[in-house]
């Protein structure tokens, strides 16, 4: 069976599609075959984090309408053997998905071998958000340390709770994981940033992660390599952290306390 | 003792400012959006019954659901009209 995960968190710019990227090509990693699906139809951006834009053809909204095949619109990662991408159609408007194009495309996936799914949403809660998450076994909310965040990501949970198949259903409800982004261990320090556990305890979900903010993530994003893949990099390590305990290993939370730089450091500078 | 205070900051810091009205709106909005879809319906049908026998009007019921702690509370309010002499 394989597992469809949506990366959602209702605002816009937390840092979703750095994490669909880089939490699919962790899976992959670990040898599960994996699939990544852009859902901002319109606005994709998916394929440049990737860095795979060159070799989009076909998109999601094509294989709905059936003018391609699955085949012919996964673009197969260049790091990853068993990590494919389905971008997002970027002419198309959003109305062009529909929830029986999307269970179907994730139907054929899991044909395919698939182990995981992965559902880049985009911001916002209209069309292309509620598909997102419409057929998810688990969810990976996204949130900034930050008061308008928090507020939309506590707001999608809620759709999520109400509008996922899963909920409309009265199965197992989906399954929800709180990753905080952009963390600055300093600011929360100086009292200036909500903690992670201020998060936790306001939206009360399990945290699978904690990502501190890092100028490597545009790094990243400039060359179209997926975070995780970053040398020596907070970043990447916290991401594999996160992957790690997604897989249900024991992970201790790191890079969430701050560390005032020693006196070498103060002197010859660095990070 | 003020003046030092006013050199070293005792004002509260932005970040449980933020938490404080974090946990403000959420409990509000959850309240709100996430009520179930058959509220609606409830009160629609209790205004039917409550006004065969009393002559109430339909913002004279309320129905909420509250939630505290592991427990859900289902809260009807029902504003009688004052006594009419007959």
């Amino acid at each position: 069976m394989a597992r469809v995960i949506v990366v959602t968190s209702g605002k816009g710019g937390v840092g979703k599609t750095t994490t669909s990227a880089s939490i699919s090509t962790g899976l992959a990693l670990r040898g599960f075959k994996t699939a990544v699906i852009d859902f901002d139809v319109g606005l994709r951006n998916l394929d440049l984090i990737m860095g795979c834009e060159r070799r989009v053809v076909y998109d999601l909204i094509n294989v709905v309408n059936g003018e391609a095949n699955l085949n012919q619109a996964l673009i197969k990662d260049k790091h990853c053997d068993n990590l494919f991408i389905l971008p997002a159609s970027q002419t198309r408007d959003k109305d062009a998905l529909t929830e029986e194009g999307v269970e179907k495309v994730l139907k054929d996936l899991e044909h395919l071998g698939f182990d995981y799914i992965l559902c880049d949403s985009p911001a916002g809660i209209e069309r292309g958000a509620v598909m997102a998450l419409t057929f998810a076994d688990e969810a990976i909310v996204v949130s900034n340390p930050e008061v308008s965040s928090v507020r939309d990501s506590d707001r999608i949970l809620g759709i999520l709770q109400s509008k996922s198949r899963r909920a409309i259903e009265g199965r197992e409800p989906v399954k929800e994981h709180l990753l905080v982004t952009r963390y600055s261990p300093k600011r929360v320090e100086d009292g200036e940033m909500l903690s992670y556990k201020d998060v936790q305890e306001l939206l009360r979900i399990p945290l699978i992660g904690v990502i501190p903010e890092s100028d490597d993530v545009l790094q990243a994003s400039n060359q179209g390599t997926p975070a995780i893949h970053l040398k020596d990099s907070d970043v990447a390590t916290a991401y594999q952290d996160v992957i790690a305990r997604f897989l249900d290993e024991d992970r201790p939370l790191r890079f969430v306390t701050y560390e005032k730089p020693g006196i070498l450091k103060r002197l010859f500078g660095g990070k | 003792m003020s003046l030092l205070s006013y050199f070293f900051g005792n004002k509260p810091k932005t970040a449980s400012v933020a938490k404080e009205r974090l946990s403000l709106i959420i409990a509000h909005e959850r309240g709100t959006n996430r009520a179930p879809d058959f509220l609606p319906d409830l009160q629609r049908e209790l205004i039917a019954v409550i006004s065969k026998y009393v002559n109430v009007g339909p913002d004279d019921i309320k129905v909420q659901l509250e939630k505290q702690g592991n427990c859900e509370i289902l809260e009807v309010n029902i504003t009688l009209p004052d006594q009419q002499p007959k």
